[in-house]
């Protein structure tokens, strides 16, 4: 046997050390995007998610300028700290739509009166239908919608004040 | 004493939940009538992946989202749609990810060859002992 030969284990250990501290030091990204940038949002209908609250079916995205399409929940504990956000594209003229993934009508009001409401309608997902046909994978989640009702972008987790301009640009580039 | 309370009281802090107060969907935790079906539903579920519970098939997780998918799997099953179908309705939303079951793609190549890289590497390592004996 060589000398390296005689080293080779060792070699092999170290190289494993490595490869095991530098993925501990940089995680995977674990979010999964939806394939469905560029294509048109599959149909959904309109089922009331709150009282007092328009419902929204996939019909009504097309309607020739972009808009925000919000999966949220009055469960979702980030959701309220993204409502702030929200409201402040609301603001700022920016068409919000949402959606309340296996929620209450009872507890979306709620939430609403507590966190604020920047929807223009909100659409009930009482079994993550919508959710799972738009290939998101929890909330919240917003994707950008062309006018043409097209997908156009998706923002895994709240929106953030880093990533106002970014969904700023994003809809900009959709009109 | 104040620092002993605090460390106590943190023993029976509750896990903050992160689930909806809405009940399992229909078919969720429930069997299909047609035992053919079932099966068929639970081998898909089985290689379907969850998306909260990564790593977990929907068939194991007791994530929300996972009991929604087995709802959605056995009703579509009960409509008549074939598991293939309801694989790739998943795969165009979610891509490959959400399958367990190996593809044919680029990525997948070493996976497919291993066994037969071992396997030659087995037979010249035989090959060499062999020839050492004699």
């Amino acid at each position: 046997m060589t000398r390296l030969g005689r080293f080779a284990p060792l070699i092999g250990l170290a190289i494993f050390l490595v490869a095991v501290i530098w993925r501990l030091a940089t995680p995977v990204d674990t979010n999964v995007t939806s394939k469905l940038d560029g294509t048109p949002v599959p149909a959904f209908a309109a089922v009331v998610a709150a009282p007092s609250k328009p419902a929204f079916s996939s019909r009504d995205l097309a309607t020739g300028q972009p808009r925000l399409v919000n999966f949220f929940a009055s469960w979702c504990v980030p959701c309220i700290a993204e409502a702030k956000m929200l409201n402040q594209l609301k603001e700022r003229g920016v068409a919000i739509d949402g959606i309340a993934v296996r929620d209450r009508p009872e507890d979306v009001a709620a939430f609403l009166a507590r966190v604020g409401d920047p929807y223009r309608a909100i659409t009930a997902d009482t079994q993550s239908r919508i959710q799972i046909s738009l290939g998101s994978s929890g909330v919240p989640e917003t994707f950008v919608i062309d006018g043409r009702g097209i997908i156009r972008y998706q923002h895994i987790g709240p929106i953030e004040q880093a990533d106002v301009p970014v969904i700023l640009a994003r809809l900009e580039a959709a009109k | 004493m104040r620092r002993l309370i605090v460390l106590l009281a943190l023993l029976f802090v509750q896990p903050l939940h992160a689930d909806s107060n809405l009940p399992p969907a229909y078919w969720s935790d429930r069997q299909l009538a047609d035992p053919r079906q079932e099966a068929e539903a639970q081998a898909l579920m089985d290689e379907l992946r969850c998306l909260v519970c990564q790593g977990q098939s929907i068939a194991d997780s007791d994530a929300e989202l996972a009991g929604d998918m087995r709802d959605l799997v056995r009703r579509r099953i009960a409509a008549g749609e074939r598991p293939a179908a309801i694989r790739g309705w998943l795969v165009q939303r979610y891509g490959s990810w959400i399958s367990y079951k190996p593809t044919a793609e680029p990525a997948a190549w070493p996976l497919w060859l291993a066994p037969l890289a071992l396997l030659l590497a087995g037979a010249w390592l035989i090959r060499r002992r062999i020839r050492v004996r004699g």
